[in-house]
């Protein structure tokens, strides 16, 4: 318990950092346009219907949807200003989550300011002309102070909802408190979880309360309180933001992708990284499209792919070499298209394999995927969501003429449960998932390698490609795990009693690996 | 001089609100505009100091169009009351006062001294008042800090329009004499217009008298009573006239 709770605060100075800036650039920006677009419409009043109906509907899209819709966006943005302009920009992190919580934080403020400024008396504004002023000097010394309490508010709300929704940043690569939370719904880790969710509420709360007083101090024309409110809001985001400036040198960013495995990894790099002296920050729970292209980009510094994703989804392969092949052939591609180095592989596979319970495949005498394929027409298989429609299942039930009497499917945590208390007779497992030594489950043989090999490689980003101080910081990490390691390694993360963090596992593999 | 010059007035497609207003004011001269709800009062009050445009027609101050140059500088140079006052409810008194002068440009220590000067001209207590807010004070204070604020600038017209209408009576006639005392104290030229035939007979130079959007007619209250143009205007400075018999009879049997 208390290796989780430490955990959380070494993250705290870095997301919360990173959270508060994103928050408080996004609400910033917010009523940059919200503001002018406000006053705008409350003096035009055609603008009103249709400002307020784009703000609403914006409002109707889910915060997690209305982020993802902006990496693609971005990337479709980016490529064209390549094209014409010479120039691109990153379509993942900070700029992506800076959009969707700017438009997202619209709504509120743009309502309460119309409504503020309209609800206004019209003897006082008839007062205002009838006394000599501009329609500005009418706006600034009459009709923005009068409505400002009511403008307060709506500021307050957009807060608030920034601050919770900049907390689903996180698999878009920005890093926020939505870390806590999505590493621990990854790890099945309910400390974490609850951390991410206690601290951003905190977050929100004490700025909720600033924002209130400063409302207040509108509404009653007090300045110690619109002093001590802004005052107070002035010194959260200075001591959030500090950590972020501390760093000397160059931060290594290191990147992971959503599930335990790449969070040990993520670990056990940093660790090395940070021991031959680099400062290291993360960007973890990344999508898995959406790490590659953080890598090329540079978002991103160095993780772990497999072999197999990048042969299939990048360079579009669908011929199987075979392992050393494919490897090879990745490497040389990287190199070429993007610059990027392949350090090598850690030393196992987390590949796409069919599993059963070892009892029952050894009962029927099957130990690879051609004796499987005589029994198949009385069996069910499980697997996840996506994997029977994936080309992986199509070339493997192609090569050995699979025909299940029924497929099931389950969320990836439940598939192998399933196979264990028989529920069903064989699954689609990941070969480096710790549950298959936990449930004595076997592995069959792929002797048509039909399924593609998915190394875990460690890859380098074009700029520090050539950085010797980083490869020899890494390197001894290459054919350093084997796939029992790894299983053993996921598992003390997985198992739901004595549960790991994948920070201390990654240093049990750490000390695993030296000896 | 306030010259109206065939002054029309219509909003959107409906019938004219004002129709060929034509009217002169002599400077000093304190002229009250009468009439029916309805009529077009406001409508020509506003058009003076242009927070209303005429369809048609022109407004002169000493011969110069007012739509000459900008509305601003046109409103700075005139004072205007209305019965809801519409003092800013986030100023305090002072700064309601000053707010013309601020917006001329004032150096605050000139301000400062105007502020205090008006508030003693329109019989506030300077130093208890200055600092309120518009909300903690009476309907009557309320009155009286309006008319500072039209007057901080030391305009030479006064636009008022229905000033005292939502006071009591006994205030009212206090303020509505001591405004009068005012007009000929810095020699002001003011239009007031009003509902009350009484304040009209009591406070007027001349009378000029509105029906459905034209003068039916003007002048002093004297001539108006001796020889009303009509029987509208007849009826209309009849009312005193009745109520105070009502009055009398009433006390009478009492
Ligand atoms: N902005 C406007 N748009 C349309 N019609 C208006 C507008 N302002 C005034 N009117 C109309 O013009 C007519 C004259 O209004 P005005 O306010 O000048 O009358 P008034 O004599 O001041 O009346 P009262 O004594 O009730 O204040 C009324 O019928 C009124 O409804
Ligand atoms: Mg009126």
């Amino acid at each position: 318990m208390s290796d989780l709770f430490s955990a959380g605060f070494a993250n705290l100075p870095d997301y919360l950092g990173q959270h508060v800036l994103l928050s408080v650039s996004a609400i910033l920006l917010g009523l940059l346009i919200s503001l002018p677009l406000a006053i705008a419409a409350y003096r035009m009043a055609w603008l009103r219907g249709p400002s307020l109906a784009v703000a609403s509907v914006v409002q109707t899209i889910p915060g997690l949807a209305l982020l993802a819709l902006f990496y693609p966006l971005l990337i479709i943005i980016s490529a064209f200003t390549t094209d014409t302009f010479g120039f691109g920009f990153r379509a993942l992190g900070f700029l992506p989550a800076l959009l969707a919580l700017t438009l997202y934080s619209m709504l509120p403020v743009l309502r309460n300011t119309i409504t503020g400024l309209t609800g206004l008396d019209p003897a006082i504004i008839r007062a205002a002309r009838a006394t000599g002023m501009t329609p500005w000097q009418s706006l600034t010394i009459v009709e923005l102070p009068l409505a400002a309490p009511i403008i307060m508010a709506g500021i307050r709300t957009a807060a608030v909802w920034v601050i919770g929704t900049a907390t689903l940043s996180t698999p878009i690569g920005q890093t926020s408190l939505g870390n806590y939370i999505f590493t621990g719904l990854q790890t099945e880790n309910w400390v974490l979880v609850l951390f991410g969710c206690i601290s951003a509420a905190l977050l929100a709360l004490v700025i909720d309360r600033l924002l209130a007083l400063a409302e207040n101090g509108f509404a009653k024309r007090s300045g110690w309180r619109l002093w001590s409110a802004f005052g107070g809001i002035v010194v959260i985001v200075g001591v959030s933001l500090f950590p972020l400036f501390g760093h000397a040198g160059e931060t290594i960013t290191i990147g992971t992708k959503s599930f335990d495995e790449q969070y040990i990894l993520g670990s056990l790099m940093q660790k090395r990284l940070n021991g031959a002296g680099f400062a290291t920050a993360r960007r973890d729970g990344l999508g898995s499209t959406v790490a590659f292209h953080a890598l090329t980009n540079g978002d991103i510094d160095v993780y772990v792919d497999y072999s197999g994703t990048i042969w299939a989804n990048e360079m579009k392969r669908t011929d199987q070499p075979g392992r050393a092949a494919v490897m090879a052939q990745m490497t040389a591609y990287l190199q070429k298209k993007y610059g990027v180095l392949a350090l090598g592989s850690l030393g196992f596979e987390n590949a796409y394999a069919i599993a059963m319970r070892r009892v029952h495949a050894d009962e029927l005498h099957i130990s690879t995927l051609s004796d499987l394929a005589a029994h198949a027409g009385g069996m069910t298989i499980g697997g996840d969501y996506e994997i029977f429609s994936r080309p992986e299942w199509r070339a493997v039930t192609a090569a050995y003429g699979f025909h299940f009497a029924k497929q099931r499917q389950y969320q990836s945590d439940f598939i192998y449960r399933a196979a264990a208390s028989g529920d069903v007779d064989a699954i689609t497992a990941f070969s480096s998932d710790g549950r298959i030594a936990q449930y004595d489950l076997k592995l069959l043989r792929d002797p048509k390698n039909a399924l593609p090999p998915y190394d875990a490689v460690v890859l380098i980003s074009a700029k520090h490609a050539h950085d010797r101080k980083l490869i020899g910081a890494l390197k001894p990490l290459i054919g350093a795990i084997d796939l029992k390691t790894m299983q053993q390694a996921n598992l003390m993360v997985d198992r739901q009693t004595d549960k790991r963090t994948p920070e201390s596992v990654a240093g049990w593999l750490d000390a695993k690996i030296t000896h | 001089m306030i010259q109206l010059e065939n002054l029309t007035k219509q909003f959107g497609a409906g019938t004219p609100v004002v129709r060929g207003v034509s009217l002169r004011v002599a400077d000093g001269e304190f002229l009250v505009l009468i009439g029916e709800s309805g009529s077009g009062k406001t409508t020509t009050l506003n058009m003076i100091n242009r927070l209303t445009e005429p369809t048609s027609g022109r407004v002169l101050i000493d011969g110069a169009d007012v739509r000459a140059g900008d509305a601003v500088s046109v409103r700075r140079k005139m004072g205007f009351v209305f019965q809801e006052v519409g003092l800013f409810p986030h100023m305090t008194v002072g700064e309601n006062i000053g707010i013309t002068p601020r917006l001329l440009g004032w150096p605050a220590n000139e301000i400062e001294a105007r502020i205090h000067e008006l508030l003693s001209l329109v019989q506030l207590e300077s130093a208890a008042i200055v600092n309120r807010f518009p909300a903690q004070l009476s309907g009557g204070q309320r009155q009286r800090v309006g008319l500072a604020r039209a007057l901080a600038a030391r305009p030479k017209i006064m636009l008022m329009d229905e000033p005292f209408g939502a006071l009591d009576a006994l205030i009212r006639d206090e303020l509505a004499a001591d405004y009068r005392a005012i007009h000929d104290k810095l020699g002001l030229t003011t239009i007031l217009v009003t509902h009350d035939m009484t304040e009209a007979f009591l406070l007027a130079d001349r009378i000029a008298v509105m029906r459905d959007g034209a003068l039916l007619q003007v002048t002093t209250p004297k001539e108006l009573a001796a020889a009303p143009a009509d029987d509208f205007v007849k009826r209309l400075i009849e009312i005193p006239r009745q109520r105070a018999e009502k009055l009398a009879k009433a006390m009478q049997s009492a």
